[in-house]
């Protein structure tokens, strides 16, 4: 494995509304990193993986890709999945539908189809009718489509264990897998331990700011 | 196979899949359009000569309320269901991206109260003269409100009561293409002159096109922190 880093977070801190979130947190990740960030309710995970797709700006510090500062330029968000806690799903169209549209905005991996994709997810069965009619697991699983489908390397994954599965969450355990052996980046946050090995771990709790 | 669509016509086409399968994106504005326009007789004269003269400012006020109605969803649906972030996020220009959801706006609302202005013009008896000036003008004059609505539903896109708020905002720009919409109407009933009050309406729309979607694009970033 690479040892250096290709995300790091340098020092950072957030402010929201003048009420500090979280301070001094300073993290190197290197190709084939597994992160999970827990933490208690309202402690700033969801926040965090907002500054690190550039949704959200520091209050103090910085994150680096590759070496250099992150901003939404179109080639560090060329190399970003992220996918949030709405599914980002549209409920009228069907789940290829939704997956053609993910096509148009993101480059594709090669040699797959939107038909693997959805059959590796999971939704073999259903991949024709409307998302409305879908459980809340399985409009996850098409959100989680995506990753079989973008060729991406940093994955931010905001509670991608939400209403899934045992099924699921072994599937989704075999694509971490994947994608770290390919030297992939995987943040993402879960209140739920992942049964794969060397997963890190930050615990936001830690570095929650002192009001001072 | 990869399907070979790029981004701006994807975004395009699903936007107006989710308004056919819905249905309500289409019918609400035209409905309410039609709607209101049919007030006017009703409240104020069935006179002929009397409708005839308050004929083009109605329908241009009521074709600017109706793509009013329609234009917090512009961003809110895809903020609600997730799919705007993947929009912001992605690595095509987001202005690009924007003007596709405008011209889906457009043609889910501007479009059919454009075709639909005709028919309530004869329910309002507009002299014959004034049609060709109503339909371009309210052609090129929609596509204006969807332009710079869009900046205004992009600033208050985050806010849970903006809908108030985005008309207060948007109106008053609203306003030079109201008059130059309305007052080209009323000059080719009056038998005047009406070209250079609808080129001051294209060099209008031809400003909003340049400047709104970056405009709305700019708007976005800042209106997601709410």
């Amino acid at each position: 494995m690479a040892t250096t880093p290709l995300l790091e977070l340098q020092n950072l801190a957030f402010e929201r509304d003048d009420w500090p979130l979280f301070e001094s947190l300073s993290i190197a990740l290197c190709a084939g990193d597994v992160m999970q960030i827990s933490g208690p309710n309202g402690c700033g995970k969801t926040t965090l993986l907002h500054i690190l797709t550039t949704l959200h700006s520091p209050s103090y510090g910085s994150v680096l890709w590759r070496g250099e500062a992150i901003n939404g330029s179109a080639i560090y968000l060329a190399e970003l999945a992220f996918i949030g806690h709405q599914p980002g799903v549209k409920l009228a169209l069907t789940a290829r539908e939704n997956m053609r549209w993910c096509l148009g905005l993101f480059a594709p991996r090669k040699n797959i189809t939107i038909d693997t994709a959805l059959d590796s997810a999971g939704l073999n069965t259903c991949k024709d009718v409307p998302c409305s009619t879908l459980s809340a697991g399985q409009l996850r699983r098409v959100a989680l489509a995506a990753l079989y489908l973008r060729d991406a390397t940093l994955w931010l994954l905001d509670e991608p264990l939400t209403a899934l599965d045992s099924d699921a969450i072994a599937d989704l355990e075999s694509l971490f897998e994947t994608h770290r052996r390919a030297g992939g980046i995987i943040v993402f946050s879960s209140h739920q331990a992942l049964s794969i090995d060397g997963v890190r771990n930050l615990a936001l709790a830690e570095f929650t700011a002192k009001v001072h | 196979m990869h399907p070979t669509n790029n981004s701006h016509t994807g975004i395009l086409q699903r936007d107006l899949l989710v308004a056919i399968r819905q249905g309500s994106d289409f019918l609400n504005p035209l409905l309410f359009f039609v709607m209101t326009t049919t007030l006017v007789p009703l409240a104020v004269s069935p006179s002929p000569s009397q409708l005839a003269v308050i004929a083009p400012g109605m329908i241009w006020i009521t074709a600017l309320l109706a793509t009013l109605l329609a234009l917090d969803g512009i961003f809110k649906d895809d903020l609600a269901d997730g799919s705007l972030l993947q929009i912001i996020l992605s690595p095509k220009s987001l202005w690009s991206l924007v003007l596709a959801k405008v011209i889906a706006h457009w043609l889910k609302t501007g479009l059919p109260i454009t075709l639909m202005a005709p028919l309530l013009g004869m329910m309002l008896s507009l002299p014959g003269e004034g049609y060709i000036p109503l339909v371009t003008g309210l052609a090129v004059g929609t596509a204006c409100f969807s332009l710079i609505g869009a900046v205004g539903a992009a600033l208050t896109v985050a806010l849970q009561r903006g809908g108030v708020l985005l008309s207060l905002v948007v109106m008053p720009l609203y306003f030079p293409v109201l008059i130059f919409g309305a007052s080209s109407v009323q000059r080719a009933v009056q038998g005047l002159e009406y070209l250079p009050v609808l080129a001051m309406l294209g060099a209008f729309f031809t400003f909003t096109l340049l400047t709104g979607p970056f405009a709305a694009a700019a708007a976005l970033r800042v209106g997601i922190n709410g």
